[in-house]
């Protein structure tokens, strides 16, 4: 089955990850801007690593027949500094009209510090400011709760934001519903510990129905799996799950809420998948 | 924009245990097996480390019918609702310090 992995560090993978994505039906990729693990020490650190995946990634991804799309931030983990983060943000702007990038992200909340949310906050008003999607990263374990609210209201405060052009990524079952009441996407992260598994992504598709909920692997430099997308499938299938139901969660929906920039290519199924019947 | 009713999954409940049962088996024995270990290394530490606290609250929650997984989520969860004014590390530890005063986590 054809899916899209809208969340995968690939910069941190081999090429044999690659393989993997494409030998299992994976389209394309999108590549959220993340913290190498340690925390870099100047804003040219990240102009680079912003030429990687905008220059570099792409093209190793095509030798595999996978499209690869990029989002440009500083992450939480290093919004705390302000320094670095209002150097960064000020170099993102001339990145923002090359072919490969959808929009801002992943932006959002770690430890959730005053510093983070003023770096948060300032790129959503960045994303306002160029018109880009958005795409949110919310704490880990005892972190996500009060994470996510505080990201979702700050959100809430500009009317400029249409929610339909947000993703609330790694939404947890205590979480998602404060995602979808307001109108945002939400992401399921296939993480082999801190996040969800594909037992209880499909347990959220069944409690939650298929709406706006995509699901992704967000392989990175730590324990994660490049072809997680594929497993949902499986646990899916393993459920008796329809077909099309599947093909909504894995490609319908991230086409529908990624084709929001002009300059993803995917193009819809030809067919695509009817609201699907659950239970 | 909720999409009402609670729905289900396709299996019956009979063929949820059978497909269940055996990896959740196996769940519980590695969870039975890392408490054993702890209590071999220190008998007391359970009493005391708040992660260990919490994961026995979360432990007698798993009993109790209705919603166990987002009850245990929240168990774990910081409940403060405003920000830390500064950064103490970069990772959560999995679960929130509600026995200190000062707030740990």
């Amino acid at each position: 089955m054809k899916y899209i992995d809208h969340h995968a560090h690939m910069v941190s993978r081999t090429t044999d990850d690659y393989q993997q994505l494409a030998l299992t039906g994976c389209v394309a990729v999108t590549e959220p801007a993340f913290w190498a693990g340690w925390d870099r020490s100047c804003g040219d650190s990240v102009e680079d690593y912003f030429r990687q995946l905008t220059e570099f990634e792409p093209r190793r991804a095509a030798q595999y027949g996978v499209q690869h799309y990029t989002w440009m931030a500083i992450n939480p983990k290093e919004a705390d500094n302000r320094e670095l983060s209002r150097d960064v943000l000020a170099r993102i702007p001339k990145f923002l009209d090359l072919p490969t990038v959808l929009g801002i992200g992943e932006i959002g909340l770690n430890r959730v510090t005053r510093n983070e949310i003023a770096t948060y906050t300032e790129q959503v008003e960045l994303a306002i400011a160029y018109r880009q999607l958005i795409l949110i990263h919310t704490p880990h374990l005892e972190d996500k709760y009060k994470g996510t609210r505080i990201s979702v209201d700050v959100l809430r405060r500009y009317r400029e934001i249409e929610p339909q052009r947000v993703m609330v990524d790694h939404a947890e079952e205590h979480t998602i519903e404060m995602i979808l009441e307001h109108g945002f996407w939400a992401g399921l992260t296939l993480y082999p510990q801190t996040k969800i598994s594909p037992q209880r992504a499909v347990d959220v598709i069944e409690k939650h129905g298929p709406e706006r909920i995509c699901v992704a692997g967000a392989c990175d430099w730590g324990p994660s799996d490049p072809i997680a997308v594929p497993r949902f499938v499986l646990e899916m299938r393993r459920r008796r799950h329809p077909e099309t139901l599947i093909q909504q969660v894995v490609f319908d929906n991230p086409v529908r809420f990624l084709s929001q920039s002009p300059k993803f290519k995917v193009a819809p199924s030809e067919v695509e998948a009817a609201p699907a019947r659950i239970g | 924009m909720m999409t009402g009713k609670p729905r289900h999954s396709p299996l019956t409940a009979t063929e949820i245990v059978d497909e269940y049962f055996i990896e959740n088996r196996t769940r519980l024995l590695e969870m039975a097996a890392f408490l054993d270990r702890l209590e071999r290394a220190d008998p007391d530490w359970a009493r005391h480390d708040f992660r260990m606290k919490a994961f026995a609250e979360a432990l007698d929650a798993l009993s109790a019918p209705g919603e166990r997984l987002t009850r245990i989520q929240l168990l774990l969860s910081d409940p403060r609702t405003g920000p830390l004014d500064a950064l103490d590390r970069k990772s959560a530890l999995g679960a929130y310090d509600r026995w200190n005063q000062e707030g740990r986590s």
